[in-house]
């Protein structure tokens, strides 16, 4: 039993916080929601230089052959930072689900390495969602038919811009036709794999939340310890601290849960669903939280464009009903919870 | 990572069970908080010594195992599964014995530890004076030294277990003339002295769980102090650390009762599915039970990896005392109109440990440092926001 991060794992999602602390800012983020795909090319070639592009991608593919453990952590930093790109559905849900294709599949050989050299970028569209992120602006469209998965250009469906309240997304309704064409795999193995890149969309949303109210929560500490009234920083006054401690419990006690379902995905375990719909609902409490209680902090600042909360909070707000919402993921909880002889209580977290 | 217990740490599991299966009493034993039960929980933990698990953490010559965090917390974790009883030496067992270890000479722990482990010594902890509460650095009540002892005069209160307890440790004002948290000594000393009187405080469920003790003249040896003169406060922050941090309240007591509510839900089902708030709060109990499981997994692999506990500790106090009010109001609102028997009442069977525990929750935020001053501690230590 051993719940800590390796040195290397450390170390990563380190030298990642610091090189987006500096090529990340928050006026760059702006600049990026001005341009029509809400993408930016630049950025893309520093996530790639990064290596980011490359994490999950087998080596023989050109990649760095981590796995769901290694990205925990980057995702966590990748919300802290709010990062404008379809880097999570491509170099992470894309690559799992051509990862367990078969050797002579196309889609392997064609796009592992266009996405590890963060050329490609690919849309994953599910019914859970009901639009599809960065679909236009997609090299590749994966989705969902009838649990089968389909293979398509964006050429090849038509898109219709949604816009959010998240400057930063680009979501789009996606008709389409399935044919024998685009097919990719059938429904059997289909059902697994969609299984899979729920809760790995589900871990990686999970641990953005989770660096998403750290960061809300940073922010609100910094205005207050900055802002004075009535002589002092308003920071010195209880009921702000107060609603920060606050904030700062909830994320102490969702970081683990996080953590934990990342690790039953990396390790195959048979309740990965549930830890990672726990997840879920966790981080999403702390993120909410984050939100309410950092723009409470803000006072009249915080409810204006101009201040950069709101990009964290929108972030927050989107994602948290992203890839199954709250009503979905409770009803996991519940399934497992509620089941006649469920394994509950002490002696039991970690057992199968 | 790997979240998995090794062959080692399964037998182990394997062995506490299999004591416990065969060792815990098959009936519930009456409150600590009145003289008979008292003496059933001592004798209590004096079983436990006897199969070496009173204090697992302990070095194996004081009677412990050695056991390391991850040992202790599947320990407790087949302690509360088999329903075993409160451990009513838990003051000195997890806050004072730690303390003991870190400042104690090997004189004292040789004199205290061993008979704490059997229970022989029931530990009572005197902090909080009428003027010192959550300001703890008022302490008034004085120990002056006059050749080879102190001479010990003011009062105590609030002191749990106190009425039937042996032994008392605590912080006392050495320098009269020091201010706030200089000039304080951590001491230990037996509640039978000449001039100390002990007056019983009835709690909300009408027991003396704790008490107040008044000192008179109360000679003290000053071999009985526990680190410099002066130094107490230190010392005793020390013994907060270790109460606010893991061992307070293990992950497993939190875990069991968030399954009774699911079993008490499953039972009212009909009745209590009429309210979908109660569905809701039985899912979040168990929640945040696991979720208080697997931090505390997490701080204690990163201890055994040699790291610390840092201000963050006092997250936990807040989260679990949140938890434990949850859990119990939850279980009220399934429980209805039966809920407000009392446990002599013949229909109380399923409902008097469910009050019992709704009573006993209402303390969690004002003990052991009260939430309030958790939050204080959190956004000024851990946050860095600017004192007031
Ligand atoms: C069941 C139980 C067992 C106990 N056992 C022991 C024991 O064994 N030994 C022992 O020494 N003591 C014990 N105590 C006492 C306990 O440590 C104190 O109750 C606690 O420190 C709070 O002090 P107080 O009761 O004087 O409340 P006060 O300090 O008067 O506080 C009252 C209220 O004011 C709030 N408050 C006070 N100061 C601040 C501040 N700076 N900022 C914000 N809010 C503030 C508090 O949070 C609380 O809500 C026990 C208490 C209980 C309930």
């Amino acid at each position: 039993m051993d719940f800590t991060f390796t040195e290397d794992q450390l170390s990563l999602s380190d030298a990642i916080h610091k090189f987006l602390m500096v090529e990340a800012a928050p006026e760059l983020l702006r600049e990026i929601w001005e341009t029509e795909s809400g993408r930016s090319a630049e950025m893309r070639a520093k996530l790639a230089d990064q290596g980011l592009t490359a994490l999950s991608v087998p080596e023989a593919y050109g990649g760095m052959g981590l796995g769901d453990l290694d990205w925990v952590l980057i995702q966590q930093e990748l919300g802290y930072y709010a990062i404008p790109d379809s880097l999570t559905a491509t170099a992470y849900l894309a690559v799992y689900l051509s990862k367990a294709l078969p050797e002579d599949s196309k889609l392997k050989a064609h796009w592992l390495p266009k996405i590890a050299d963060g050329s490609a970028r690919i849309a994953v569209g599910h019914p859970i969602n009901p639009f599809v992120a960065d679909a236009a602006n997609a090299s590749l469209l994966l989705l969902w038919h009838a649990d089968e998965l389909h293979a398509l250009r964006p050429s090849e469906a038509t898109l219709t811009l949604n816009p959010s309240i998240d400057s930063s997304r680009r979501l789009y309704r996606v008709q389409w036709t399935p044919t024998d064409k685009t097919r990719v795999c059938g429904a059997e193995q289909g059902r697994e794999l969609w299984q899979g890149v729920i809760n790995r969309a589900g871990v990686a949303i999970s641990a953005q939340l989770l660096g998403l109210a750290q960061r809300m929560l940073d922010l609100g500490t910094d205005y207050a310890a900055q802002r004075k009234q009535f002589g002092k920083p308003i920071g010195s006054f209880q009921a702000v601290k107060h609603h920060l401690a606050d904030v700062a419990v909830k994320i102490e006690f969702a970081r683990p849960v996080v953590q934990r379902a990342a690790q039953s995905l990396a390790t195959g375990h048979p309740r990965a669903s549930l830890h990672v719909s726990h997840a879920r609902l966790v981080a999403g409490e702390a993120a909410r939280l984050a939100a309410r209680k950092s723009i409470q902090v803000h006072g009249a600042m915080g409810y204006t464009w101009e201040a950069d909360l709101q990009m964290f909070m929108k972030r927050a707000w989107a994602l948290d009903s992203t890839w199954g919402d709250a009503i979905f993921h409770k009803a996991r909880i519940a399934e497992f919870v509620l089941a006649e002889g469920a394994a509950l209580g002490p002696a039991e977290t970690f057992t199968h | 990572m790997r979240l998995e217990y090794t062959e080692r740490q399964k037998k182990f599991r394997a062995e506490v069970r299999e004591w416990m299966a065969a060792n815990v009493p098959k009936q519930a034993l009456t409150s600590f908080d009145t003289k008979e039960g008292f003496a059933q929980h001592r004798a209590w933990e004096a079983k436990l010594n006897e199969g070496r698990w009173s204090a697992v953490t302990w070095p194996k010559e004081l009677g412990g195992r050695s056991c390391d965090l991850i040992d202790w917390l599947i320990f407790e974790e087949e302690y509360w599964r088999a329903g075993a009883p409160l451990r009513v030496n838990q003051n000195g067992v997890f806050l004072l014995a730690p303390t003991l270890m870190e400042y104690g000479t090997d004189e004292q722990k040789a004199r205290f530890l061993p008979r704490m482990a059997a229970g022989e010594d029931i530990w009572a902890q005197g902090w909080s004076e009428p003027g010192a509460g959550s300001d703890m650095a008022a302490i008034r009540t004085k120990a002056i030294l006059e050749g080879d002892h102190y001479v010990i005069n003011g009062q105590k209160t609030w002191s749990t277990r106190a009425v039937f307890a042996d032994w008392c440790f605590g912080l006392f004002r050495t320098d009269p003339d020091s201010q706030r948290h200089h000039g304080l000594t951590f001491i230990l000393l037996p509640l039978n002295l000449p001039g100390i009187t002990i007056r019983p405080i009835k709690q909300l469920n009408g027991l003396p769980g704790f008490a107040e003790i008044f000192f008179d003249n109360v000679r003290v040896p000053a071999a009985n102090r526990l680190g410099a003169e002066g130094q107490g406060w230190n010392v005793a922050m020390a013994t907060a650390g270790f109460e606010r941090g893991l061992m307070l309240r293990s992950p497993a007591r939190f875990q069991k009762t968030a399954q009774n509510l699911v079993a008490l839900y499953q039972r009212h089902r009909e009745h209590a599915d009429r309210d979908p708030s109660i569905r809701d709060a039985v899912l979040k109990s168990w929640m945040d039970a696991e979720a208080y499981a697997l931090s505390t997994y997490q701080t204690a692999s990163r201890l055994v990896r040699g790291g610390h506990i840092g201000p963050e500790a006092s997250t936990n106090k807040i989260f679990w005392s949140e938890l434990d009010l949850l859990m119990h109001e939850t279980a009220m609102r399934i429980l209805g109109a039966r809920g407000e028997l009392m446990p002599e009442a013949p229909e109380a069977a399923e409902s008097a440990p469910w009050l019992d525990g709704f009573l006993f929750a209402q303390a969690g935020p004002i003990y052991a440092g009260s939430n309030e001053i958790q939050r204080n501690i959190i956004a000024e230590r851990m946050l860095g926001l600017p004192r007031a």
